[in-house]
């Protein structure tokens, strides 16, 4: 059981390696100094406060976004949809947050919980579909993303504003924005977030393991035969996982929404936070630890290849094509984990 | 001596267990060669050795003499040495024909010659008194049928030497009877059989000699005129096995369970159970015989909940539990032991400890306001595997770790435990070793003593037999006749099994 243990450890980390070691070839053939390159990535998350600040405030969505397809996984669904989910969540904690005035022990809790319920809604739609009608859910959460980008777009263009680009700000007290972490780190866009997504990670965790809820869910994902026979509605538990996938990922947009921007502006495209929060779930082995530990990896390198072009010179398309790699030597872990237990077997 | 194939002293490890040590298997032309061994006792592996599957880390194998090096099953089949699998590999909507050709098509200029392979097949089957039609769709024909086009398969790769594994499983009576004389019609044209078994009526009537493993290690290879069964099972066992189920005579009291004029459908929406009638009572075991398929399934589903019934009656104790929820079926008092443990019985990925708990999670002591008392439910799951004699080595073990026996010892512990007022078995003890079948059905028998009522569904006519007070037989979804086992036998029951009628089977 712990060398099991160990292995689930070991199989990302080699992973992660594997990733950089790759990313390094390419630097290498593209005659950049890998060293410097990864220097200025490290810089770049870690170099001084600022920069630090800005790694945590990327951290963030991640944690949520990573929550939301790992809780998914764990009932044995795939949600492909955190995309969309975080894309109704921003929007609603917007909108509480500008039109509504209140004190803000009312207005901030208030505004995270209309995220949560907007992105538990878009949960809500596959989960039902599924559980009645069989369609598969990463149908109906892929066509979801699109109408969640084109129905925001619309409603910040013409209900949150004047036909303007974006909403006004989010009143001050439905703000999650620090003075306090601001002053600390140099201004950057560092917020109270952080602690509600760590939060969020212990609730998971506790659902999971912890409760009877978790039991179900879990024991559905596994086995959907045994769980009817052990009188389980196989039905409710699907609406249900899905339901708490979307109001983490409906939560990663209130992130955004009130402590990164303040406000909402029309966007052109995805934003990615969702699934990129598919590759965190994946790193992370859908535990809720894993999920924290594989976030803090992607913020690093989103917000530390920022750095890479002013300070080693590296384009940004090599270091997309670097974080690339590392997801993909992620996704292939299924190949590392062959290569250990044949090593195993030699040795004996 | 003249040996086809001879495995010597071969030894095979897994990462953590040795599955074969030091086992010797020598078949000689023209015998049927037994291979007995309780499950997990390695035979599979040893067979897989053989058919190129696993190499092995000691030992050799000679075909004919020479040594071979069996890297791959296209080798094993080029010496030769065919396998009649247990799960049949057949293409359902092609026909007989077309399967065994798969792989090896005769072609003229690209064009499968079907015509041809046709009577080639056809050939084959009355060469060997198969009876089989070689025209006909594999949908279309019976489970006997299919096995023999699986045999067929092997004779028309050329096989020499045929393994059987575990072939009567899934037969009746008449069916076994039948394979057994093709068995004989096959050695007596030559071919070698190895027949992995653990069913020992069968070995003493049929094999010349029988090899015997336990744990892994070759124990001993005897002549079986020279031996009984009780021999060979205490040498597959490793200790005296009673063979006697002992039970006093049933006590049956007021009706427990009572259907009337149930009609199932499956859930391709063919109707199934057509109008079953069928009485349990406190302290009696009825067995339900009957070949798979005639409804046996969905009879049990329609009263565990798991499925829903068109028309009909289910009463367990004057209540009516029809079209209930299989929680509230399981609450009205019924426990069930799923036929198919790996699908219903168990969550495989959960550990031991939860899966015990799987009916009663959601009750006190093991939760509380929905939170999990883990201490709770490893107490109760250690008590229930000490009890029950479950072999694991801790309560965290993940269900699929253990071995068939000891995973259906842990679903009969957490059925039993609830003490429910109707038992459920279906198929209780399918696929297990002798010690394992022993002592599941004494537990039967001890809930019957302690004024339950006992369903038991097999296939296995032994065991229904053995434990069953009274017998009702299904066939084509209807219970046909209802016989005591002290007034019938195998042969009346298999005819009644097949259809025909209780009159005229000789009956009583």
């Amino acid at each position: 059981m712990n060398s099991n243990r160990l292995f689930n450890i070991l199989v990302p980390l080699i992973s992660v390696l594997i990733g950089l070691f790759a990313g390094a070839l390419i630097m290498l053939g593209f005659g950049y100094n890998p060293i410097t390159g990864y220097v200025a990535l490290w810089n770049g998350a870690f170099g001084d406060l600022y920069y630090f600040g800005e790694t945590i405030r990327q951290v963030t969505p991640y944690i949520l976004t990573g929550l939301a397809v790992a809780f998914a996984f764990r009932t044995g669904l795939f949600n492909i949809g955190a995309e969309g989910q975080v894309i109704v969540g921003w929007l609603a904690a917007v909108w509480v947050g500008t039109t509504i005035e209140a004190p803000m022990y009312i207005h901030l809790p208030l505004a995270i919980i209309a995220a949560a319920a907007a992105g538990a809604l878009w949960g809500f739609i596959p989960g039902l579909l599924k559980a009645t009608r069989g369609v598969h859910e990463v149908i109906i959460t892929i066509m979801l993303n699109y109408t969640a980008l084109y129905s925001a777009n619309a409603i910040v263009r013409n209900v949150l504003s004047d036909n303007e680009d974006k909403t006004p700000d989010v009143a001050a007290t439905a703000s999650l924005a620090s003075e306090w972490f601001q002053n600390m780190t140099f201004f950057s866009r560092m917020h109270y977030g952080i602690f509600i997504a760590l939060f969020a990670a212990v609730i998971m965790w506790f659902l999971i393991e912890r409760t009877t809820i978790g039991y179900e869910l879990k024991s559905v994902g596994f086995n959907q035969h045994a769980s009817k026979y052990a009188g389980m509605s196989v039905k409710r538990n699907i609406i249900l996982s899905m339901v708490i996938a979307g109001a983490f990922a409906g939560m990663a947009g209130s992130m955004e929404g009130l402590g990164t921007f303040g406000y909402m502006s029309v966007q052109s495209g995805f934003n990615n936070l969702g699934f990129d929060g598919i590759a965190v779930a994946l790193l992370g082995a859908n535990t809720a630890l894993g999920v924290v530990l594989a976030a803090l990896l992607f913020g690093t390198l989103k917000v530390g290849a920022l750095n890479m072009p002013t300070e080693a010179g590296v384009p940004t398309e090599l270091v997309d094509i670097i974080i690339a790699l590392i997801i993909f030597f992620v996704a292939s872990s299924y190949i590392i984990r062959w290569v250990i237990l044949r090593f195993k077997k030699e040795e004996k | 001596m003249d040996y086809v194939v001879e495995m010597l002293n071969i030894r095979k490890e897994f990462p953590g267990v040795v599955a074969n040590d030091n086992v010797t298997l020598q078949l000689k032309k023209g015998e049927i060669h037994a291979l007995l061994g309780e499950n997990g006792a390695g035979k599979s592996t040893l067979m897989n050795v053989l058919f190129g599957l696993y190499a092995p880390e000691k030992g050799q194998i000679r075909v004919n003499g020479e040594e071979a090096k069996i890297t791959d099953p296209n080798v094993a089949n080029e010496l030769g040495i065919g396998m009649v699998h247990q799960h049949f590999m057949l293409v359902e909507p092609f026909t007989v024909t077309q399967n065994i050709i798969l792989g090896s098509e005769p072609t003229t200029f690209g064009k499968i010659n079907l015509r041809k392979a046709e009577q080639e097949v056809q050939a084959l089957s009355d060469r060997y008194g198969l009876k089989v039609d070689a025209t006909a769709r594999i949908r279309d024909i019976s489970v006997g049928m299919q096995q023999r086009v699986e045999i067929l398969k092997t004779l028309y790769r050329g096989a020499e030497v045929l393994i059987f594994d575990e072939p009567t499983a899934v037969l009746t009576p008449q069916e076994i009877t039948e394979l057994m004389q093709i068995m004989n019609a096959l050695t007596d044209e030559g071919k070698s059989i190895i027949l992995i078994t653990h069913k020992l009526k069968e070995i003493m009537e049929i094999s010349e000699r029988c090899t015997v493993i336990r744990k892994g290690r070759g124990i001993d290879t005897v002549n079986v005129a020279d031996t009984s069964v009780t021999e060979l099972a205490s040498l597959m066992v490793g200790r005296d096995v009673s063979f006697e189920v002992e039970k006093r005579p049933s006590e049956p009291e007021e009706t427990v369970l009572k259907v009337r004029d149930l009609v199932v459908k499956d859930s391709r929406k063919v109707e199934m159970v057509k109008g079953m009638n069928l009485e349990v009572r406190a302290g009696e075991i009825v067995g339900v015989a009957g070949v798979d398929g005639n409804g046996q399934s969905e009879l049990i589903e329609a009263i565990t909940g798991l499925q829903k019934s068109e028309s009909g009656n289910i009463l367990v104790r004057d209540k009516e539990i029809t079209n209930l929820s299989p929680r509230k079926v399981t609450e009205s008092g019924i426990g069930h032991i799923p036929q198919d443990r790996h699908k219903y019985g168990l969550v495989l990925d959960y550990t031991i400890g939860e899966n015990m708990v799987l009916q009663t999670y959601y009750k006190k002591p093991y939760s509380k306001y929905k939170i999990l008392n883990k201490k709770e439910i490893y107490k109760k799951a250690n008590a229930l595997i000490e009890e029950y004699d479950v072999r694991t080595p801790s309560a965290y073990t993940k269900a699929s770790a253990l071995s068939g026996g000891n995973q259906q010892k842990a679903i009969i512990g957490r059925e039993v435990d609830r003490s429910p007022d109707l038992l459920i078995a279906a198929q209780p003890t399918r696929g297990l070793d002798v010690g394992a079948i022993e002592f599941i059905h004494k537990r039967l028998i001890e809930e019957r003593d302690k004024g339950k009522a006992v369903l038991l569904i097999s296939f296995e006519l032994d065991e229904i037999l053995d434990v069953s007070d009274r017998i009702a037989v299904m066939f084509d979804g209807k219970n046909v006749a209802e016989v005591k086992p002290d007034e019938t036998d195998e042969n009346e029951l298999g005819l009644l099994m097949a259809g025909s009628k209780k009159e005229k089977a000789g009956g009583k």
